[in-house]
């Protein structure tokens, strides 16, 4: 953002808050962001599945990022918002919802901002993760957003729930 | 370099056309002597080798040109039609269509094969011994089609039908005369009444009126002579077939009125000179002649032009080809609209302004319109399936050493196409293993006392908003006891487990079952019924097996008319709406808190005196709050028995634009998908059948671990 002259192999990143916590997705997966609707919940399926929205027609599965993160849930505030993503699935693009307390804002990164995620001590499965940024002393968590919304990651637990 | 030409139009046309000559082919088998077959099968041949030629693909059309000419041998009855004929006649089919396939960037097409065929068609030309001596038996078979197909074809008589005025003192009403006329063919009558009296002079005993009867029919003269048989002293009657003259031959023009007029003799030309300008009204003018006859010259233009119009677009547009995703984005945009219209209805609802609710409901006129119009365009007959079959069957019984007729009907019932597209597979491997597992060999048949040739029957009827398919056998059956051994010894039962007829049968659609003794390259792996289950309820529909030992095997497939939109019954529950399938609701009865009580906590409620057993909405999803004090009961046919759902509060019937949930929601399976409602918010979409099924399963499981 506060530079223009981009550099080729430099990406941009949606930046969104959980809690206290900050975390990136590539923009190029991000199709737009909603203020928080009227989620329609689904029945029997894990607590990290909000359920559905309607999208201008179609029906799009919304997941609470919070609880997919194994964090506390917590009230919906003006802040609350969907990230609309488009996930790359088995054979396909999937359009699905991602619920967030606030997103912040576009910003880039080049490749040396960015480290590889620590194995251990980061209370999240380091696979859901592509790296941590560094951003004015803070970290950014890179997600690796088809990993954590592949079919298995969110069907896995349907069948115990 | 070659110019880039369009071959798909083409590629889409042969493949039309060689199912079209398998058809043909078989049905050939059947009866051999059909000229009309033998023409077809020449014809599509033709249709292949010409429009072939013409997009280049020369290989193609050499080859159809060698076949085409055998058969055009048998269709001049050169050669009689033999089953040697046949075989390699739908191998050449397969070749050509291997052809096509190679030319669309597929494996090449085997040459060696190609020549094989072409060696035996050539090996039965019998033009070394010179084709004249076989031609005579063969000929008048040909030659009687042609007079017989003469007389199908309809005729149009001009009947002058004029009783004498006595007529009614015989008894006679001419009127059930005409009627009877009426039932021969299409029919137009025109009366003269010139004879007429004024009425003070009118006898109303006398019958002054004379008729002129335009038919269209496929009958002989004698036919309409018969009709009058009894009163063909009584009266004039004047019959003329009118099309054999000109008429027919100079298709494209239609007699002029004054010709008509002066052929029938009721003018002469000089007044038909004077009167030439606006020609009817003129020759009433100059009276000669009555207005009547005027109006029966004009039926009869009328009813020619009829006739030939009526040939022209049935020789033209019959139909239209679209490519299938235009029509897909066009069921979208309807399901869409009605969605829309939902909310409009709704809003119109709210705001309560009388011409606006005019408004919305001329619109949901319309959508409903639209949406069953554009449905009905999805459907397809299903026999182009079933035709594929015939095929299937033929060789494959050949393969297996059995003798199998297929029998299809009820081919003309319509599905949509997703539907009919997705049924195919499934439908290959219940035949199979009809033909493998179901029919027994012809030896063991004969023992058993039945008729060696087995019989498989391939039917499809309508029912309700489903259409049920069966596959019916009389082979051996399912045998109860050795499905309920094979289900031990594979673990889906336990060694003191009795289960019932129904629940055995159930076993075949087990992943990995097959009692099948040996593994045959045509089933028996046991990967069959269990995919065929999934592909079913994939399409929304069920199965079913019925069975009995040594008669035979029925298997019922039930699928949803289309998978887009349906009626749905929009009910609530603390605020979350669902939709119910509409076409499985029975009734809706209520269900109080004194009903409940009585029942001493069985989920079960008397219906009329019918236990009805029912599952709680609020409870098996886990919905918190308080149901009312008087909740509601949809009674719902599932799986051939009456189950209840019970709901808050059932709003009513819905449009349902079915969206699928997606593969995130795929163990979700008590829902069959979600729809929009009109306040934009989501209501999700019952699987009744899945969730019945659930239910069952997982009360067994309850009671089995106390």
């Amino acid at each position: 953002m506060n530079e223009k002259n981009t550099v080729t192999s430099s990406t941009q990143y949606l930046t969104f808050t959980l809690g206290s916590e900050v975390f990136a997705v590539d923009i190029a997966k991000i199709r737009e962001v909603l203020e928080y609707t009227l989620v329609t919940k689904v029945p029997r399926t894990p607590g990290f599945m909000c359920g559905v929205i309607n999208l201008r027609g179609s029906v799009v599965p919304v997941v609470d990022m919070r609880l997919k993160f194994g964090m506390e849930p917590r009230e919906k505030s003006v802040n609350t918002c969907i990230i609309i993503l488009e996930i790359a699935q088995d054979d396909g693009v999937v359009v699905m919802g991602a619920l967030a307390d606030s997103v912040r804002e576009v910003m880039e990164l080049e490749p040396d901002q960015i480290e590889p995620p620590p194995k251990i001590g980061m209370r999240l499965r380091s696979d859901f993760l592509k790296g941590m940024g560094k951003q004015e002393g803070r970290f950014i968590m890179i997600l690796d957003i088809d990993r954590i919304f592949s079919v298995d990651e969110l069907s896995s637990l349907q069948n115990a729930a | 370099m070659n110019v880039e030409i369009d071959t798909s139009a083409f590629t889409e046309e042969a493949y039309e056309l060689l199912s079209e000559l398998e058809d043909s082919l078989l049905e050939l088998e059947a009866s051999p002597q059909d000229q009309e077959l033998i023409s077809r099968v020449f014809r599509a041949m033709h249709t292949i080798k010409g429009s072939g030629a013409m997009f280049g693909f020369d290989a193609v059309a050499e080859f159809t040109h060698e076949v085409e000419t055998v058969f055009d041998m048998a269709r001049n009855g050169t050669i009689p039609v033999t089953k040697p004929l046949i075989d390699l006649t739908l191998a050449a089919r397969d070749q050509i269509r291997a052809m096509l396939d190679a030319a669309a960037g597929g494996e090449p097409a085997d040459q060696a094969n190609a020549n094989r065929i072409i060696a035996g068609l050539r090996g039965l030309s019998p033009e070394k011994k010179g084709g004249g001596g076989s031609t005579a038996p063969a000929a008048p078979s040909g030659k009687a089609q042609a007079p017989s197909q003469a007389a199908n074809e309809p005729h149009i008589f001009r009947i002058r039908f004029a009783p004498n005025p006595e007529i009614f003192a015989t008894g006679t009403n001419p009127l059930l005369l005409l009627n009877e006329l009426r039932e021969l063919g299409e029919c137009r009558v025109v009366a003269n009444t010139e004879k007429l009296p004024d009425f003070e002079e009118l006898d109303p005993e006398q019958c002054y009126t004379g008729w002129e009867i335009f038919l269209t029919t496929e009958l002989g003269e004698n036919a309409i002579h018969d009709v009058f048989i009894f009163v063909e002293d009584e009266c004039d009657i004047n019959i003329r077939l009118l099309d054999r003259d000109q008429v027919m031959r100079d298709q494209e023009t239609t007699k002029k009125l004054g010709q008509i007029l002066l052929e029938r003799g009721d003018i002469n030309p000089n007044e038909l000179e004077k009167a030439l300008m606006p020609l009817g009204d003129r020759l009433v003018q100059a009276g000669a002649v009555t207005p009547d006859k005027v109006r029966a010259a004009l039926t009869e233009q009328q009813v020619i032009q009829e006739k030939q119009d009526k040939k022209k677009t049935a020789e033209t547009a019959t139909s239209v080809r679209v490519p299938s995703d235009k029509l897909d984005s066009l069921v979208d945009l309807v399901g869409e609209l009605v969605t829309m219209q939902a909310r409009l209805n709704q809003t119109a609802g709210t705001i309560g302004d009388h011409t606006l609710q005019l408004i919305a409901e001329e619109v949901e006129r319309l959508t409903a319109e639209l949406r069953d119009n554009t449905m009905s365009i999805r459907m397809l007959t299903i026999d182009t399936t079933f035709n594929k079959f015939k095929r299937l069957v033929r060789d494959l019984s050949t393969e297996l050493g059995k003798e199998i007729e297929l029998i299809t009907s009820g081919g003309e019932t319509e599905l949509d196409k997703t539907v009919i597209d997705q049924l195919n597979d499934p439908l290959v491997h219940i035949i199979r293993n009809s033909i493998d597992h179901g029919v027994e060999a012809p030896d063991v048949r004969r023992a058993c006392g039945k008729n060696p040739v087995g019989k498989i029957t391939l039917s499809a009827i309508h029912s309700g908003a489903s259409v049920l398919i069966r596959v019916t056998d009389d082979g051996a059956g399912l045998d109860a006891q050795r499905l309920r051994a094979k289900g031990i010894e594979k673990g889906l039962l336990s060694p003191d487990e009795e289960i019932s007829e129904k629940e055995a049968f159930q076993l075949i659609f087990a992943a990995g079952f097959s009692t099948a003794a040996k593994i045959t390259n045509v089933s028996g792996r046991g990967v069959g019924m269990d995919v065929v289950r999934r592909s079913i309820e994939g399409l929304r529909g069920s199965i079913d097996v019925t069975s009995t030992l040594g008669k035979g095997t029925t298997i019922t497939l039930k699928l949803p008319l289309t998978l887009a939109i349906i009626e749905g019954l929009l009910v609530m529950v603390e605020g979350e709406y669902f939709v119910l399938p509409l076409a499985a609701v029975e009734e809706c009865v209520e269900l109080s808190r004194d009903d409940v009580d009585k029942a001493h906590g069985r989920h079960v409620i008397n219906v009329r005196g019918e236990i009805i057993p029912y599952i709680r909405i609020r409870s098996r999803f886990e919905i918190g709050g308080t149901p009312p004090d008087i909740e509601q009961i949809v009674i719902s046919e599932v799986d051939e028995k009456r189950i209840g759902f019970v709901v808050d509060k059932v709003v009513g019937q819905h449009q349902t634009v079915i969206k699928t949930l997606g593969k995130n929601f795929q163990h979700s399976e008590e829902f069959s998908g979600a729809t929009i409602l009109g306040n934009g918010g989501v209501a999700l979409i019952l699987d009744l059948n899945k969730m019945v099924r659930y239910v069952e399963e997982e009360e067994i499981r309850e009671l089995d671990s106390p």
